[in-house]
């Protein structure tokens, strides 16, 4: 089973993902937890939910995560596509969903995830990682927590430069 | 200058920190060129055709005289003895070798400095009106509201890997010194009708491949919603920017899709959403910020002062260099000098080792230590007593800085060019030089008066001829320069893209394609009308006779 990094109580550490990432072309698995693309979420979504099933959606970094507005108290987990590392548009997603839609679940980063952006996605929200680079829970906490000091407000609780000088 | 806290201090060793453990996991072999790339670019660390460019970060072109003899330093130890001051307000270190980068990020540390977000596609350094805190024309202080744009933006968690480069010029003046027309967002600051100080958002402005001067979105955004709005923009930027194609990802081609009407209200719903208590910055950080700038001595001086009349009557070089290079100051008594890096025959923008630190010497010893780079890449000091300006003014002669040509013919913008520049087809620095040994006789540049000419050596436009008044734009023909000139553009208030002349010409004709283009603007000039409004007032024709009368 493939194993992420998650960010609980603000320790890294590594954790089983318990869900299957469904491609669209493939069959659901008959009981384990499963991701879903957007659009197969919106075809099938509703029956697995009401059979029990625990769900989570993945969105590209094309779709606008506002879509799934009315379904996020429903979701374990939303997984942010980064078809690579320089296509910035799931921090953006990442924020609205945590600030603007608030939501309490999972947000896993996946796709060309490499630990020079561990701090980024932290301060964007996202608490759950799939490292394309190998990096273990240590060296991503040693990313994350790099600066001492954020200068501007984020998704994350971490107080910004203006209210540490207050 | 802002005095850095505790905070930036320890921020930037933070920074400092990172950087060196990654160029040491890249030469010890733990990570690959390509997953070096975008870390080394974080840090303004490029790979150019012969070594390593470091850019090194300016905000707002500001400087003291410790910081500008430390980058002398870096010049002497670590390159080859002179610096390049950009278009961007920033210097760039064209000799540098990997192992050593840490080093001098340290040594910047050390002074204040870094080199964050002076490459990739992030929020660059923010820029603004080198006069800023001298001149009388500005409404308030820019470099408070640039200083504000820097912190929030410096490793800004969602606007870090946007489409492409961002680029943020701030004005409080009329005259505009910052080309704030032609950047993604040019702020404007001016004091509205009920007394209330407020910026005009101009967004999508550019130069590149397609040149655009900006529209403006918003005619008076309240001065301290600025933060709330930047947010706004850049998030409708980094969501519906196009990503499939680099020539196609700045904002000015998501503005230009879109219109501006449509754009604006994109932005003004974004913004309707955002809790000012949360997005922008309180008022007591912004009175922090102006706080942290350190106060000026200014002493109460007569408008006139006898040293510099007495000077100016007995030395014609120096009467030549006030007209040209000293400009007015808000104080009385005291002047703003500019110092110009184009004199014949050097690389338009380069500074010696020993250059700089003569210019930290006059800033520390005749200019409240205040020294700026200018987006024409040349340095100011912006506070020097007219008393002190014969003695400034023999210093800088004597260093080969005292060149009498701000805003005349021979102070060119050049990029780099086919000399260090891997994505040039054409050189650029020769053609800057050759044409300001043509314009070498003082008299008649001053004849000629205000006419900018900008040189880049490919499309993308570093050498911003878009908007020089004479355009040259280097192209590779079969293996071979041309040169193509454009006129009519502005960088200014009055922004304008320049328009093709005509064919191209090889680079030993362009020096006598400028002058047949001088010769005419001097023949059909009305008065005082400068190059630029004849242009726009006769059109290309007398021009474009003049150019290619030979080739008939």
């Amino acid at each position: 089973m493939p194993t992420l990094i998650r960010l609980q109580h603000g320790v890294y550490a590594a954790a089983e993902d318990r869900f299957v990432d469904v491609a669209d072309g493939d069959a659901i698995p008959a009981a384990a937890p499963v991701i879903l693309s957007l659009a197969r979420f919106q075809a099938e979504g509703d029956a697995l939910l009401g059979a029990g099933r625990e769900v989570g959606v993945r969105i590209a970094s094309d779709e606008e995560i506002e879509t799934l507005a009315y379904d996020l108290p429903r979701l374990a987990v939303v997984a942010l596509q980064f078809p690579k590392y320089g296509d910035g548009r799931a921090y953006s997603s990442a924020r609205l969903l945590r600030q603007r839609l608030g939501f309490k679940g999972e947000v896993r980063a996946v796709g060309d995830v490499l630990r020079m952006q561990a701090g980024f996605m932290v301060r964007c929200g996202f608490d759950s990682f799939a490292p394309a680079d190998g990096s273990t829970p240590e060296q991503w906490a040693n990313a994350a927590g790099r600066f001492r000091h954020v200068y501007q407000r984020g998704a994350d609780a971490r107080a910004p430069v203006f209210e540490e000088r207050a | 200058m802002y005095r850095y806290d505790a905070i930036d201090r320890e921020f930037l060793a933070d920074r400092s920190a990172e950087f060196r453990e990654n160029v040491v996991r890249r030469l010890a072999g733990e990570i690959t060129e390509d997953q070096f790339k975008p870390l080394r670019l974080m840090n303004g660390l490029y790979l150019q055709l012969h070594a390593y460019m470091l850019r090194v970060a300016v905000p707002y072109g500001s400087l003291d005289s410790r910081q500008l003899r430390r980058l002398a330093h870096i010049a002497r130890v670590y390159d080859k003895g002179y610096g390049h001051f950009t278009t961007r307000q920033n210097i760039q270190y064209n000799w540098i070798r990997l192992g050593q980068a840490p080093d001098i990020l340290d040594a910047l540390a050390a002074v204040d400095m870094h080199a964050i977000q002076t490459s990739g596609n992030c929020i660059r350094n923010v820029t603004a009106d080198p006069y800023a805190g001298a001149t009388a024309e500005e409404i308030d202080d820019p470099r408070v509201w640039s200083e504000l744009i820097r912190q929030w933006s410096t490793l800004h968690p969602e606007f870090s890997f946007l489409p492409r480069k961002f680029k943020i010029a701030v004005t409080a003046a009329a005259k505009d010194r910052t080309a704030a027309k032609v950047h993604d967002i040019g702020l404007v600051l001016r004091r509205g009708r009920d007394g209330t100080l407020g910026f005009e958002v101009i967004v999508g402005g550019g130069q590149g491949r397609t040149p655009y001067v900006g529209p403006s979105i918003a005619e008076h955004l309240p001065a301290g919603r600025l933060l709330s709005y930047l947010e706004a923009i850049l998030r409708v930027y980094n969501r519906h920017g196009r990503r499939d194609n680099k020539y196609k990802a700045r904002i000015k081609v998501l503005v230009a899709a879109l219109g501006a009407e449509a754009f604006k209200r994109e932005v003004d719903e974004e913004w309707s959403k955002l809790d000012p208590a949360l997005a922008d910055a309180p008022d007591t950080e912004l009175a922090r910020i102006r706080g942290a700038f350190t106060p000026l001595a200014f002493e109460t001086l007569p408008a006139r002062s006898e040293a510099f009349e007495t000077a100016r009557a007995a030395d014609p070089a120096f009467a030549r260099f006030a007209r040209n290079n000293v400009k007015a100051h808000k104080k009385s008594g005291y002047a703003i000098v500019e110092i110009s890096l184009k004199a014949p025959g050097q690389t338009p923008g380069d500074a010696s080792a020993d250059q700089m630190d003569v210019v930290a010497d006059l800033a520390e010893r005749y200019g409240l230590d205040d020294i700026r780079v200018t987006h024409e890449q040349n340095l100011v000091l912006p506070h020097v007593k007219l008393d002190d300006l014969p003695t400034v003014f023999a210093a800088l002669q004597a260093a080969g800085l005292a060149t009498p040509n701000i805003g005349l013919i021979s102070d060119i913008i050049a990029c780099p060019g086919l000399d260090y520049c891997a994505l040039a087809n054409a050189r650029a620095i020769p053609i800057a030089q050759s044409i300001a040994r043509r314009f070498e006789d003082q008299d008649r540049a001053e004849l000629v008066g205000e006419l900018k000419i900008k040189i880049s050596g490919c499309i993308n436009a570093c050498g911003h001829h878009h908007v020089g008044n004479i355009g040259i734009l280097g192209v590779d023909k079969k293996g071979e320069e041309f040169y193509q000139l454009s006129l009519g553009g502005s960088g200014q208030e009055d922004a304008s893209i320049g328009k093709i002349l005509g064919p191209g010409v090889t680079a030993e004709q362009v020096p006598d394609a400028i002058e047949a283009l001088v010769d005419t603007y001097l023949a059909v000039r009305q008065g005082e009308e400068r190059f630029l409004d004849t242009v726009r007032r006769v059109g290309f024709a007398p021009f474009k006779e003049a150019v290619y009368a030979d080739a008939h």
